[in-house]
């Protein structure tokens, strides 16, 4: 049976993005008992994935920040079940079962990429855009390999300015979306000074690299893996031989803890009030779940999630006027990269959508909702339990993404065991998810 | 600390920089993680732990996410674990 270790805090933050460092440092200055818990084998989120092992990076300051603050830093643990009412979360680990007890609770879980099926899409070497970049950064050698990066949203660019920078052959950038809807979303980058900066660099990194608007794949080609793409562009079809698509159609809030817990949502993203606090008292939440909006929103939620939760308020008042301004660029990058309609006819009737199950677009059709299909074919009861099908489905069907229900994650059946909180007739349930 | 690590990946002896994950040494000796169920190669796709299409077995322990696992030296990976 896996060890159980037990902890308690005053503020535990899950999350160890942006976001999560923000609100845990912030915390902790102002005197509160932190700690934070990450799935991944490093704190730095996705942004700043790998880096932490640099001596001058922004993530091993934050890391330094954390130590000197006495933050308990937990990574390689993933929170799988709560007892909210007694404020207990479970966190599991590849070897030991964590109880972690805290006062407040801040959830900073970020975002994910979106990625919509197309014929072929389930080869090797098709990964999400963000998802190759975090190869790279993980140690995947990319110096030479030829790289087409599609989909929607600045994720492609930070993607490929990086695969660049590390040796790849970056063949083109294609964007759905079109060359208008870009167009204002670059001139409302003038009042905010910082992200055209960023975006000035960025386009000096790019330069050479074709960057195609009303572009997306419309099939991947090969045997065991990726050597062709079918590139649709203004309408005409074109085939580009490449080792790696980076394919991901912008972002999309991980809410599914806050669900869990009975936060409630507005819009795909979790609610919270001026001080980031959710419909649940004393849980407050920063960063993606709450909008898509960037690095700079991230921290500056994290950090009025960190000082609230802590009871304090100093410097509230300027955050809030921060806040505000980085929540109207969120709202344009959300107008500016809207999904197009043709994107749903990408799949072909024997194209898979549920990847962990094999449920193909024929067999997803012939339902009305995804509560429906899900009992009849399976469809997002696999290990990913609907993350990478329920917001494809959503934009496929329109089907509404359901409830969440415990574990989070597929899990050990010996760490559930001993769990107390789990009433004995759940375990069947929750072990018959593990493929 | 070295700065090469040592791993097996379904027998093959494979080497990666210290700091990398199973799924980039099972990326350079193998090209796939699993087979899915109606017996399609997968690999990695998200890179973050969510779609599970990374999944091996390493020293016996089946299920395994490779891309959130530093590769450590003798790992034993199996694909399609
Ligand atoms: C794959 C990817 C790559 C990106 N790359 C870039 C880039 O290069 N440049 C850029 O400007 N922006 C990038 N972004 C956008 C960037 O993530 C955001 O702008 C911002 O950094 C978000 O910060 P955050 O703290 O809200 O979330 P994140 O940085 O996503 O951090 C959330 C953390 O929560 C952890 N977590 C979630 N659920 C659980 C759980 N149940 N248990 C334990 N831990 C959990 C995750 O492991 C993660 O470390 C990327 C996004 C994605 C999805
Ligand atoms: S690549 Fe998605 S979980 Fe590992």
């Amino acid at each position: 049976m896996a060890e159980t270790m037990r902890r308690n805090f005053d503020v535990l933050v899950v999350g160890a993005g942006p976001a999560g460092l923000a609100a845990a440092t912030s915390a902790a200055r102002v005197g509160a008992k932190v700690g934070v818990v990450d799935d991944n084998p490093a704190v730095g989120g996705q942004i700043w994935r790998g880096e932490v092992s640099k001596a001058t990076s922004d993530a091993s300051n934050w890391a330094a920040k954390l130590h000197s603050l006495g933050v308990e830093v937990i990574c390689g643990a993933q929170i799988v079940h709560h007892d909210i009412a007694s404020r207990v979360l479970f966190a599991e680990t590849r070897f030991a079962l964590l109880e972690i007890r805290f006062s407040k609770l801040i959830l900073a879980t970020g975002a994910r990429e979106r990625l919509l099926p197309f014929p072929g899409w389930t080869l090797p070497n098709v990964m999400a855009a963000g998802g190759l970049q975090a190869m790279v950064k993980s140690g995947l050698p990319i110096s030479g390999k030829r790289v087409v990066v599609a989909g929607s949203g600045p994720l492609l660019l930070a993607v490929a300015a990086y695969l660049r920078a590390h040796g790849a052959k970056v063949l083109a950038i294609c964007e759905q979306a079109s060359w208008n809807s870009l167009a204002s979303f670059a001139s409302g980058l003038l009042s905010h000074p910082g992200k055209l900066r960023q975006a000035l660099i960025l386009q000096r990194q790019l330069l050479g690299i074709p960057f195609w608007t009303n572009s997306w794949p419309v099939r991947a080609l090969g045997r065991e893996a990726l050597e062709r793409i079918i590139i649709s562009r203004n309408g005409t079809q074109r085939e580009i031989s490449c080792d790696y698509l980076a394919c991901g159609f912008h972002l999309v809030p991980n809410v599914e803890l806050a669900s869990l817990l009975g936060c409630a949502l507005e819009g795909g993203c979790v609610r919270v009030d001026d001080a980031q606090q959710t419909s649940v008292a004393g849980v407050f939440c920063a960063g993606e779940p709450t909008g898509i909006g960037g690095l700079e929103l991230a921290l500056i939620e994290g950090q009025i999630a960190g000082i609230a939760a802590a009871g304090k308020s100093e410097r509230l008042r300027e955050l809030r006027g921060r806040r505000r301004k980085a929540q109207q660029f969120a709202r344009r990058l959300e107008k500016a990269f809207k999904l197009r309609p043709e994107l749903k006819t990408l799949p072909d009737s024997g194209t898979i959508v549920c990847r962990c199950e094999d449920v193909t677009h024929a067999r997803l059709a012939r339902h009305s909702s995804w509560r429906d299909a899900k009992n009849q074919t399976r469809c997002g009861m696999g290990p990913c339990q609907g993350r990478i099908c329920g917001p494809a489905t959503q934009f496929l069907f329109d089907w509404d993404p359901g409830s969440v229900r415990p574990p989070l994650f597929p899990t050990r059946v010996e760490s559930l065991a001993s769990v107390s909180y789990i009433a004995p007739a759940e375990h069947s349930q929750l072990t018959g998810e593990r493929q | 600390m070295p700065d090469q690590v040592q791993l097996r990946v379904d027998g093959k002896a494979v080497t990666v920089p210290a700091g990398a994950t199973v799924a980039v040494a099972v990326a350079l000796a193998a090209g796939f993680c699993r087979r899915s169920i109606t017996g399609e190669p997968r690999g990695p796709v998200c890179g973050m732990g969510i779609c599970f299409e990374c999944r091996v077995m390493i020293n016996g322990e089946p299920h395994c996410r490779s891309c959130q696992i530093l590769a450590e030296a003798n790992m034993d990976v199996r694909t399609n674990g």
